[in-house]
């Protein structure tokens, strides 16, 4: 497609930009910048993706409940959020725009399908008149480009129905932002090739559209000039583009792999953790059994009675199904079996939010079960870090003989970035060691094999699968004699159980990271501490005020059940310790009853990540309240390319001290 | 098959040892109320175990939660006590796993139709290769004496003062109506009958459903008495028997025919002759006719069919999961985690 080269014009350096595809549920928004995305990886960007879609797979169409949104951060250097508010917003019908409007900040580029703005959209958008027209859009660039009609008209002579023909204006789009922003469509080209194989129409016209899209940006004169966002400097080495919810089915095979266990998923389909299902569906190769179950009990249940059998169960849902397992969470931790729950966390509770990201689940996860019936907890931070968090959740799982529930979220899940892949050598390798042999023997002098008799330094009971003659034994969810495993309702037995499973979940935090804390010269005042997807946000928000001169310290925490050893003495260091997190202050609780540190919660439940600017305000909000700030006082410095500052937002969430 | 299964079916090249009920009895003391119908089943599988030429390592006893439920301790095999109604779930994953395994499920009414009603309908379905043994007593044991989901209506019990109000399950019909692959039935008075048909069970590949009365000697005594008791056995249980014609009572004087409206009734062998009388075909591919034998009886009061009602073949699930994964290893190769990371768009930054 040499007549799409991207080198004949004349262009201006960016050096981050955040695209915002917009329009219906059927307008192929995912699409257009899942590619727009593709090609900004292969270019060398560092980027992060936020897709923002209804729960209705066709609400009607034109209105409002029904726009799709894609958003994507590309940038020549590091970026943790898929940005604060767009540059660039695509809105293929009125009502894209209209739900997307408030988050554009002024001097923001609008590109508008002007073809469907006609009466009955706008209508259904909630326009009286046309926003084009009525000068309520002049803080903005806008472009008004008739994307329907010359999509419909380029296919016109390849024999495509009009109808259909509309259907590929998604192409058109992406073909005239790909011009824009200068990226290369030829991988698109050839995807389009591989997808639309056996549908030549369609193949057509996608790609008529693709072209058309891109001849128009260098044609029309409408544009002063195309854009150039230059390669990130990104540690060398290979690099994909990934979901969280793929690293994480990629992590569960690693996991397989590197423990020779079997991997067996049992689940039922929810949003937004199917996706991880889908992806381990195909993967056979490597001795995957996918189960999808009656119900949610089902699923982790055959996961358990995999495990069981010495294979590595796996269960993957989201809230709701956390709810269905709690019964069989405690049977697993009863029969101290490894078990991973996958919990993509949505906003709840009930139903709530199926398609919209929240981190509520987290005392759920530390405290859903009737019983003292601890269990660890691990968060990944980022799409890509959803692969080793996975891996290190089985590895807790097999080595401590417990089930473990990773926290994902919706963001992280449907979210991408650039992911420098391991080196397959470097990754844990996990160790199921299998009881083989009888381990004690009984007052008659026999050799028995005592199923509950713990290993000294781990606490951990033996795993036996069955099949090996001599250690046939029975486990249940009743109450067990301490050793030999026989059913046992003593009270001081009970006492001592209940301790022991405690202290083995306790004494995990032997056996992880220290706190991952940043405090380039140790001299901050002020913690923010998050855990799971808020890293990027948090980790932006602490650049923006560090650039205003601020000494701001960051710790992520990974594992949150155990915590790391060292996180008492870390919080203790601290005048002011900030909290944010996407639901009601969970984190902070735990924190303040744990360490006894006068934590401030910082929290938003609205669907979507925090933004850096938010982030950025609350942290300066309180350093402004307590003077916690070694350099208060210091006119602000100029602010490095980092994540811009896209002025600060008047929703910025809440910051609450208790 | 998975590697452990493998290595597992590696290490029994080995003859099966010869054993003894007593091999098959754990070290534990059973704890059934005395007079219990579960007694004699559990008797029933001990001594079986030692002439089905199976291994004690290789079998597996699972269980939800009831008075049935606490079986598997009482075997000296691999046993694990569940949690209640979601013994066919955790079956499932490990049947599917490990396919060197026996694996059996038992049950009770609560358990199996009440809280586990899903799982259950869902394994037969799925023709996981299990065997299900439902102890019907139809009341709820454990927790001392409500009605249970197979209780006759208008029942008095501790929950329904004034009678249940609700039809009760026919497990037969369930069983049959869920596209289990072998339905039988039988009762906690007859060891032999009982041995028979759990061998039977044992045998088909996929999942085996059986529904045994059980007595409650303390929350529902008698429940079966009508029909198990020796005295009316001959004239109240309806023998299935493959390819002979259905018939009942010392003599052979009762017998079944089909209406011609399809369904089945008793009649005199006498007055219709014997050449009449329906031939009993438990591998007939169509549920219809062993759903209508299901239904001969109203209840356990009437003359009542036991054995096998239906034992087809169908494809087991566990195998055609392994067979799906060994297929896709065959042409793609054992999967190369490396490749798999690269298997996207990916690109180098040097």
């Amino acid at each position: 497609m040499s007549d799409t080269s991207i080198d004949q014009h004349p262009s201006q350096l960016l050096d981050r930009v955040v695209i915002r595809f917009a329009g219906d549920s059927g307008d192929g928004m995912q699409l257009a910048g899942d590619r727009f995305t593709t090609s900004s990886a292969i270019l060398g960007n560092d980027l992060a993706t936020f897709p923002d879609f209804p729960a209705e797979i066709r609400a009607p169409a034109g209105t409002l409940a029904g726009v799709s949104a894609f958003q994507v951060h590309i940038s020549d250097h590091n970026i943790s959020t898929p940005g604060d508010a767009p540059n660039v917003l695509v809105a293929m019908n009125p009502a894209a725009l209209r739900a997307n409007l408030g988050t554009l900040p002024p001097g923001a580029t609008i590109i508008v399908n002007v073809d469907a703005f006609e009466e009955r959209n706008l209508a259904k958008a909630g326009y009286e008149v046309s926003p084009l027209g009525d000068g309520s859009l002049s803080a903005y660039t806008v472009y008004e480009v008739p994307m329907t009609s010359i999509t419909t008209e380029v296919s016109k002579d390849a024999g495509v129905k009009p109808r259909d023909a509309e259907r590929s204006k998604n192409f058109f789009a992406l073909g005239l932002i790909s011009w824009l922003y200068t990226r290369p469509v030829e991988a698109t080209v050839s995807w389009i090739n591989e997808r639309y194989a056996d549908k030549p129409l369609v193949r057509e016209a996608n790609q008529r559209a693709l072209k058309a899209g891109f001849h128009f940006g260098e044609t029309a004169e409408l544009f002063e000039s195309a854009y150039e966002v230059r390669p990130a400097e990104l540690p060398p080495g290979e690099y994909v583009n990934i979901t969280g919810n793929t690293a994480t089915a990629w992590g569960l095979i690693a996991a397989s792999v590197r423990s020779g266990l079997p991997l067996f998923l049992g689940t039922y389909p929810i949003t937004p953790a199917s996706d991880i299902l889908h992806e381990l569906s195909k993967h056979k190769e490597f001795g995957v059994r996918t189960f999808q179950a009656e119900d949610e009990i089902a699923g982790i249940g055959a996961a358990l009675g995999a495990s069981f059998g010495g294979a590595l169960g796996v269960t993957t849902t989201s809230g709701p199904g956390v709810d269905l397992k709690a019964e069989m969470i405690g049977l697993a931790i009863n029969l101290e079996l490894p078990l991973l729950i996958v919990d993509v966390q949505r906003g709840g509770p009930s139903t709530g939010l199926p398609t919209k990201t929240e981190q509520a689940d987290l005392l759920h996860a530390m405290y859903g079960r009737h019983g003292e019936a601890p269990l660890p907890i691990v968060a990944p931070k980022t799409p890509s870090h959803c692969f080793a968090a996975t891996v290190e959740a089985v590895r807790l799982a097999v080595t401590y003989r417990t089930p473990v529930i990773l926290l994902s979220d919706g963001y992280l899940a449907n979210g991408t970035e650039p992911w420098r892949l391991p080196d397959v050598e470097d990754l844990p390798v996990i160790d199921p060691g299998f009881a083989t042999s009888t381990n004690h023997v009984d007052r008659e002098g026999h050799e028995v094999f005592w199923p509950y008799l713990r290993d000294e330094d781990t606490l951990a009971r033996p795993w036996a699968p069955p099949g090996v003659a001599g250690l046939e034994h029975r486990i249940g969810g009743l109450e067990k004699e301490d050793g030999s495993g026989n059913v046992n309702y003593d009270g001081l037995n009970h006492e001592r159980m209940t301790r022991l499973r405690a202290a083995k979940i306790a004494g995990i935090a032997r056996d992880i990271p220290l706190t991952e804390l940043d405090d380039p010269d140790g001299a901050a005042d002020l913690l923010v501490i998050g855990w799971g997807s808020t890293y990027g946000a948090i980790a932006a928000g602490v650049q923006r005020t560090r650039a205003r001169g601020h000494k701001v310290a960051q710790a992520h925490l990974t594992h949150l059940n155990p915590f790391p050893a060292d996180l008492g003495d870390v919080l203790v260091r601290y005048r002011k310790v900030l909290v944010p997190e996407v639901n009601l202050g969970q984190l902070s609780r735990l924190l303040r009853a744990e360490y006894l540190v006068d934590a401030v919660s910082f929290t938003q439940v609205k669907g979507v990540p925090f933004r850096a600017a938010a982030m950025e305000a609350a942290i300066l909000e309180l350093i402004n309240a307590s003077g916690a700030d070694a350099a208060a006082g210091e006119p602000p410095g100029p602010l490095p390319p980092t994540e811009l500052a896209d002025g600060l937002l008047p929703d910025h969430g809440k910051v609450s001290q208790r | 098959m998975t590697d452990l299964a493998h290595a597992r079916a590696e290490d029994h090249a080995v003859p099966v040892p010869l054993t003894t009920r007593k091999d098959w009895s754990s070290d534990q003391e059973v704890r059934w109320c005395p007079g219990c119908g579960d007694y004699s089943i559990l008797a029933a599988v001990q001594m079986l175990m030692p002439e089905l030429g199976v291994r004690r390592e290789s079998t597996v006893f699972l269980s939800g939660i009831g008075c049935a439920a606490r079986f598997p301790y009482y075997m000296n095999t691999y046993g694990l006590h569940s949690i209640h109604g979601r013994a066919p779930a955790i079956a499932t994953g490990l049947a599917a796993t490990r396919p060197d395994l026996d694996v059996w499920v038992v049950t009770g009414d609560g358990d199996a139709l009440s809280i586990g009603g899903n799982h259950l309908i869902h394994a037969l379905r799925r023709n996981i290769n299990i065997t299900i043994l439902l102890f019907n007593n139809q009341i709820y044991g454990l927790t001392k004496g409500q009605y249970s989901p197979t209780s006759e209506v208008h029942k008095v019990t501790k929950s329904t003062p004034f009678g249940s109000l609700e039809q009760p399950f026919n497990p037969m019909s369930l069983a049959l109506g869920a596209e289990a692959t072998f339905v039988a039935r039988t009762h906690d008075m007859d060891r032999k009958h009982m041995m028979e048909v759990f061998r039977r069970a044992h045998a088909h590949q996929g999942a085996s459903f059986v529904e045994i009365y059980q007595n409650c000697n303390v929350f529902n005594d008698g429940a079966f008495e009508a029909i198990t008791g020796k005295d009316h056995r001959a004239d109240m249980l309806i023998p299935l028997v493959q390819g002979e014609p259905i018939r009942f009572g010392a003599e052979g004087q009762h017998g079944v025919v089909m209406r011609t409206d399809g369904t089945v009734e008793i009649v005199d062998t006498a007055t219709v002759g014997e050449s009449a009388l329906l031939v009993h075909d438990e591998h007939r591919d169509n549920p219809g006719l062993a759903f209508q034998l299901s239904h001969l009886a109203a209840g356990p009061t009437e003359p009542t069919p036991i054995g096998v009602f239906r034992d087809v073949d169908r494809p087991e699930y566990g195998t055609e999961m392994n067979r799906q994964v060994d297929h896709v290893i065959e042409r793609r190769g054992t999967g190369d985690l490396r490749a798999l990371l690269r298997s996207g768009s990916s690109w180098t930054v040097s």
